[in-house]
């Protein structure tokens, strides 16, 4: 089956006063419709910037190239007017940290009819009963209440669910999630999983879902894909990936949830402007020999997964 | 919310005792004799005797301790009684309402001068960021800012008047006077409306929820008029609020600069007079003005910025 969005040798660099951050290298990622795909990784290894370089959402200072095919056209071939009626319609965004994303001086209802209005061309009385709808759907406790509230009237949770509501505005084919669990207490965040589940599952809807939570990405996705440093190390269905993982990454990455006993991947994740030379995880590695500090390892393909170490 | 307002008009009073406490004793303070100054606007330097200055003193209370005359100032005032100029005689209510609408007037065409220039060319200064307009503008901010009012009013004189002959030297009467005394007045609080309209609309388009309205799909003006105007607007009012106070400011300066017959004139008149009556008339104006301004713009935010509500839904 073709690929909804096609990422192709995705490179994406910030230039800042302290030098060049390779944010996204050579990222070569398909994602199948209907599927969810999981994005995960440590804080800062680039996983939000694929994720925004998708909707072209990035600051200016940072470059993309390569080729981001959606439905078969390249995004980043678009001018800003074409590309702007992709977003919410055909690709929306669920971002991250809802204490920030909504804006505190509008209503949440008028943050969500807004994109309905403008994607679904709903009357405006329409468009609350929809928005109204769509919240109690998420299971949002007294939603006509909610609508007429401003953000910093609502919990995590519920705002949450706000920009859940606001993404699935424009009924879009796939729906990019960022951290949707961040920074959310263990209750909170289940509530946000079944919303995402139900997302997916029932409307059939394709979703990148970038995430640090191991075990989020366990309940929703079909497939992973494992980013450090900018790269994607190991790559394939869910189950393959979590069970058997390979790449030494993986592995310390499942060691230190909590459930699998809480060790710490020695070492920090590097700076993304001086970045090891060969494989970029030699350094925090146990197994690695002195050919890992040479050779930078490229993405072998084995038995339908893909892994990035010398090893395999 | 009403419990608020409330408790800011009892701090206002407070404040205005404050002014006119710290005036009264400034005004006592100053060299040469009171008595003596108004004798001489009074009756001339020639024929003047040790008697006319003795019998005003005694005449207007000025023998008395000044917290003294301060308690029957408060008392007479607290009653509407502003007491009489010492000087014409007028009563200090009558003197202040009639040279109050010039002030006003100059003080409102300054504000439309800044607010029309600075609100706009700010906002596209951080849309253009590091544009040349942007640089242009922010270097014009930057000379209004250091610039002091007389200077700048001199200057524009001698340019618009002397060399261009477009608008009157000085003087009050019809749209052309008015237009280089409300440049002047206005320059400043322009300058720092201006730097600061850009300032706060940069930190405003960084913040993530402009992110996930560009991630809806809304257009560039869209996401500027309804998502982050009102948003950066928030600290530029609080400015704009407390640059009115500096405006009433620079009204005793470009008024005298500009013979412009407003109160701020007058201030600076009674003040060479030592007439004390109108003096504290004059303050008195101006400090409940500029209180008042305050508590407009701490109202303005319950509009603006809905995490201040008060007490109105508790």
């Amino acid at each position: 089956m073709a690929a909804l969005l096609s990422i192709q040798k995705l490179r994406t660099i910030f230039y800042t006063e302290k030098g060049r951050v390779k944010a996204a290298d050579d990222i070569n990622l398909d994602i199948a419709e209907g599927k969810t795909v999981g994005l995960i990784g440590e804080t800062g290894c680039g996983k939000s910037v694929l994720g925004l370089s998708i909707l072209r959402l990035l600051p200016r200072n940072a470059g993309i190239e390569g080729k981001i095919c959606y439905k078969g056209q390249d995004i980043l071939r678009l001018s800003g007017e074409q590309i702007r009626r992709l977003r919410g319609k055909e690709i929306a965004l669920i971002p991250q940290s809802p204490s920030t994303s909504l804006n505190p001086v509008l209503k949440t209802g008028v943050q969500i009819t807004e994109a309905l209005q403008l994607h679904q061309k709903l009357a405006r009385e329409e468009a609350w009963k929809a928005a109204v709808e769509m919240l109690q759907s998420f299971n949002l406790p007294d939603p006509e209440r909610r609508v007429k509230e401003y953000p910093h009237q609502l919990s995590g949770g519920m705002k949450q669910r706000i920009l859940a509501a606001i993404g699935m505005a424009g009924k879009p084919s796939l729906i990019i999630a960022d951290e949707p669990t961040k920074g959310l207490d263990a209750i909170i965040r289940i509530q946000v999983v079944e919303v995402l589940h139900h997302l997916t599952k029932k409307t059939g809807a394709t979703m990148l879902l970038i995430t640090h939570d191991l075990k989020v990405a366990a309940g929703l996705c079909d497939e992973i894909a494992v980013m450090y440093a900018g790269e994607i190390v190991e790559h394939g269905p869910a189950e393959e990936v979590l069970g058997h993982p390979r790449h030494p990454y993986t592995m310390g990455l499942l060691a230190s949830s909590p459930n699998n006993g809480l060790k710490p991947i020695r070492g920090c994740s590097p700076s993304l402007i001086n970045l090891p030379a060969g494989c970029k995880f030699h350094p925090r590695c146990g197994k690695a020999r002195e050919i890992c500090a040479k050779k930078h390892p490229p993405l072998v393909t084995k038995n339908g997964s893909q892994v990035r170490c010398i090893f395999h | 919310m009403l419990k608020c307002i409330a408790r800011r008009l009892v701090l206002m009073i407070v404040v205005v005792l404050g002014v006119t406490m710290m005036t009264f004793s400034i005004m006592h303070l100053a060299p040469g004799d009171p008595a003596e100054m108004i004798a001489i606007a009074k009756y001339g330097m020639e024929d003047l005797t040790q008697e006319d200055i003795e019998r005003i003193r005694k005449a207007e209370g000025l023998d008395a301790p000044v917290y003294v005359q301060y308690a029957k100032w408060l008392s007479h005032t607290a009653r509407g009684d502003f007491g009489r100029s010492l000087i014409t005689g007028e009563p200090v209510l009558e003197e202040i309402w009639y040279r109050f609408p010039a002030t006003l007037k100059l003080a409102l065409a300054a504000m439309m001068v800044s607010l029309f220039i600075a609100v706009p060319v700010g906002i596209i200064s951080a849309l253009r960021q590091y544009s040349l307009i942007d640089y242009l503008s922010m270097t014009g901010a930057l000379i209004g800012v250091c610039m002091p009012n007389f200077w700048l009013g001199l200057l524009l004189i001698l340019l618009f008047s002397v060399y261009l002959g477009l608008f009157p030297v000085c003087g009050y009467g019809g749209l052309r006077h008015i237009v280089l005394p409300a440049l002047t007045l206005g320059t400043g609080m322009a300058a720092i409306v201006t730097r600061l309209t850009r300032s706060s609309m940069l930190e405003v388009l960084k913040q993530d929820y402009i992110t996930t309205a560009r991630a809806k799909g809304l257009s560039e003006k869209k996401i500027i008029t309804d998502h982050a105007l009102k948003n950066a607007f928030i600290p530029v009012i609080t400015v704009i609020g407390l640059q009115f106070g500096h405006l009433l400011e620079g009204t005793v300066i470009v008024e005298t600069i500009f013979a412009w017959p407003g109160v701020g004139k007058l201030l600076v008149d009674s003040i060479f007079a030592r007439d004390f009556a109108l003096i504290q008339g004059c303050v008195l104006i101006f400090a409940v003005i500029f209180v008042i301004v305050n508590l407009l713009v701490d109202i303005s935010y319950v509009y603006l910025d809905p995490k201040i509500r008060y007490e109105k839904e508790h």
